[in-house]
């Protein structure tokens, strides 16, 4: 047959091919998610806040290597540095959260999830690590970038290297812990109402609120008083957690003998964040 | 195989509102029209279908496979279009299928095909690449009807798919839904409040008012029940009523109308003769199909 004999049916087609199964489905909303978190493939205007937060956390690192490679002090080391960028990471779960479940929300788009073999749960697992990476990538690159100045300055040669990289390998998992606890609470705020206005609201306000407490036990003359005082604010219960299992990042939080009270608390915080989030959803799936 | 059937399906909310009692059909591939007011349990219905909602007694199979126990299996089969709005704005419609799509189970490469074939069937092609904020309330309801089809299920549950568009809208859409049902070999459920519009693109039909079945056959089954003539005179109704009668012809009166039940086929024949010989001034004669919605009519009204 010619070429030019072929008839095109434009009719329609049924689908053979593959159908995948819950991991490639788990995978492809965690890819819109974390897509979403940046704004890609959304418009210009959504682009800018994440981006301009990603451009200071950068920006900082790339100045603090820079220091650190003609200076030759250390201003900030990685622990602190991320510690140091909390009211940006803040500013970013604000904007970022609900961007990823109130917009689904306001927008009726759940009833089109959940109409398809898709449980609560993997919606939310997938949200939950899209977060989590998005706030990881958001300090572990500039980490990242201040490693590599270090690394190609350093003046011991290999050892040096492999020294930075020995303290770059525990911030990157202080980083993570960052990640988890901050994408739970936002998350959890962020599913309670479908204006976006409102999450972003809600999650500085949480972060906000608890911030004077710890301030007030801080300034307790008990040094229990102030030992236990980080588990009232979150950024503190993670600088916290930070003191007590990386000796070395020198958060400059006393915890005294309490270390495992805050990583009690970290646990169960994100734990009944998740829990939380999860009977939310319940509700929310059946409609 | 029969596509949905129900037994005694009742759905109570927090057991004072009932918004399904006792509901139990059997309804075969096609395009099936599901009726009723508003409130009269159509979405709760579907929504059980989905399995998104679990009965309070009773049972409901579609493709033989129960959705309270296996919804996956259903859902993987069913395209759902809901009746609220569900599209977000700052998307392409493009995108938006794809990533649905994507949900459904198709890897990346064919939901993006599928997503443009979907789009195109619903015609939407040109458009496709626009945001949906800047998109038409038909057009939203065609992305909504693409989103269903794209991983090209066996059965289609669209709710209120005409809601909001205008008439012409209305009936581009009704066209477009007895295409999938007939070309696409897709059955289709279109839920309605107005029978009138499902009337004429289904080859079944559920009635259901206040969470209770009133009819469920097919629409031929329902429609071809005797065929009756309306005759109507300018005066010497009675008159023409007892001529009509001494012809052993079933004659009710409606208004000036009289309505003649069409039992012999001679029977326009010896309508005008009697006309003629009254002598009275014929205004109409003419043939009306009992229609779906005399369904809905209720019997006191016909018995006057």
């Amino acid at each position: 047959m010619s070429e030019a004999s072929v008839i095109h049916d434009i009719g329609y087609q049924r689908y053979d091919g593959p159908r995948l199964g819950r991991g490639a489905v788990l995978r492809a909303i965690y890819g819109h998610g974390l897509r979403a978190a940046f704004g890609l493939g959304r418009s210009a205007k959504s682009k800018i806040f994440p981006w301009l937060v990603f451009g200071i956390t950068i920006l900082v690192g790339v100045i603090l290597a820079a220091v650190r490679a003609y200076a030759g002090v250390v201003p900030l080391n990685y622990v602190q540095y991320a510690d140091a960028m909390s009211w940006l990471v803040i500013l970013f779960v604000a904007v970022v959260a609900p961007e990823l479940v109130s917009r689904d929300m306001r927008s009726g788009v759940l009833p089109l999830y959940f109409s398809r073999p898709l449980r609560a749960a993997d919606y939310l697992g997938a949200k939950w690590v899209a977060l989590v990476t998005a706030v990881w990538l958001l300090l572990g690159v500039p980490q990242f970038i201040m490693f590599l100045g270090a690394a190609f300055t350093t003046k011991t040669g290999m050892s040096g290297v492999w020294n930075e990289l020995g303290d770059l390998a525990p911030a990157w998992a202080y980083t993570l812990i960052w990640a988890v606890v901050f994408a739970s609470i936002s998350l959890l705020v962020a599913s309670m109402t479908g204006k976006r206005a409102f999450a972003a609201g809600g999650i500085v306000a949480v972060f906000l609120v608890t911030t004077p407490i710890f301030g007030v036990l801080m300034s307790l003359p008990s040094r229990t008083a102030q030992e236990l005082s980080g588990l009232a604010s979150p950024m503190m219960l993670i600088s916290g957690v930070g003191t007590w299992l990386f000796k070395a990042g020198n958060t400059g939080l006393p915890v005294g003998r309490f270390g495992p009270v805050y990583a009690i608390e970290v646990v169960t915080l994100v734990a009944a964040c998740l829990l939380l989030l999860l009977a939310r959803y319940r509700k929310v799936a059946s409609l | 195989m029969s596509l949905i059937a129900t037994e005694a399906l009742t759905k109570t909310y927090g057991g004072r509102v009932t918004a399904l009692s006792d509901l139990t059909v059997d309804v075969e591939p096609g395009v099936i029209g599901l009726v009723g007011a508003n409130g009269a349990g159509k979405s709760t219905f579907i929504k059980i279908l989905l399995g998104l909602l679990a009965p309070t007694s009773g049972t409901a199979r579609v493709f033989d496979i129960d959705p309270a126990n296996e919804p996956d299996k259903v859902r993987n089969r069913v395209g759902y279009m809901p009746e609220h709005d569900c599209l977000p704005p700052d998307v392409s419609a493009a995108e938006f299928v794809t990533h649905l799509g994507r949900i459904s189970g198709l890897p990346r490469s064919a939901a993006r095909e599928r997503a443009s074939e979907a789009l195109r069937h619903v015609g939407l092609y040109e458009e496709r690449y626009r945001q949906i904020g800047g998109y038409s309330t038909g057009m939203k309801q065609r992305v909504k009807l693409a989103q269903a089809l794209v991983h090209d299920p066996d059965l289609l549950l669209l709710d209120e798919p005409t809601n909001g568009l205008d008439p012409a809208g209305r009936d581009a859409m009704l066209a477009l839904i007895h295409r999938i049902g007939t070309e696409f070999g897709i059955s289709v459920v279109v839920c309605s409040h107005l029978l009138g519009e499902v009337e004429r693109i289904c080859d079944s039909l559920i009635a259901i008012e206040g969470g209770r079945l009133l009819r469920a056959d097919r629409i031929s089954a329902m429609t071809e029940v005797s065929d009756v003539l309306a005759v109507e005179v300018a005066e010497g109704v009675d008159e023409l009523a007892g001529a009509l009668g001494r012809l052993d012809m079933k004659v009710t009166r409606d208004g000036r109308l009289l309505l003649v039940e069409l039992t012999a086929d001679d029977a326009y024949d010896r309508i005008l003769r009697a006309v003629a010989d009254l002598d009275l001034p014929l205004h109409r004669l003419d043939l009306r199909r009992h229609r779906v919605a005399e369904l809905f009519t209720p019997r006191e009204m016909a018995d006057v």
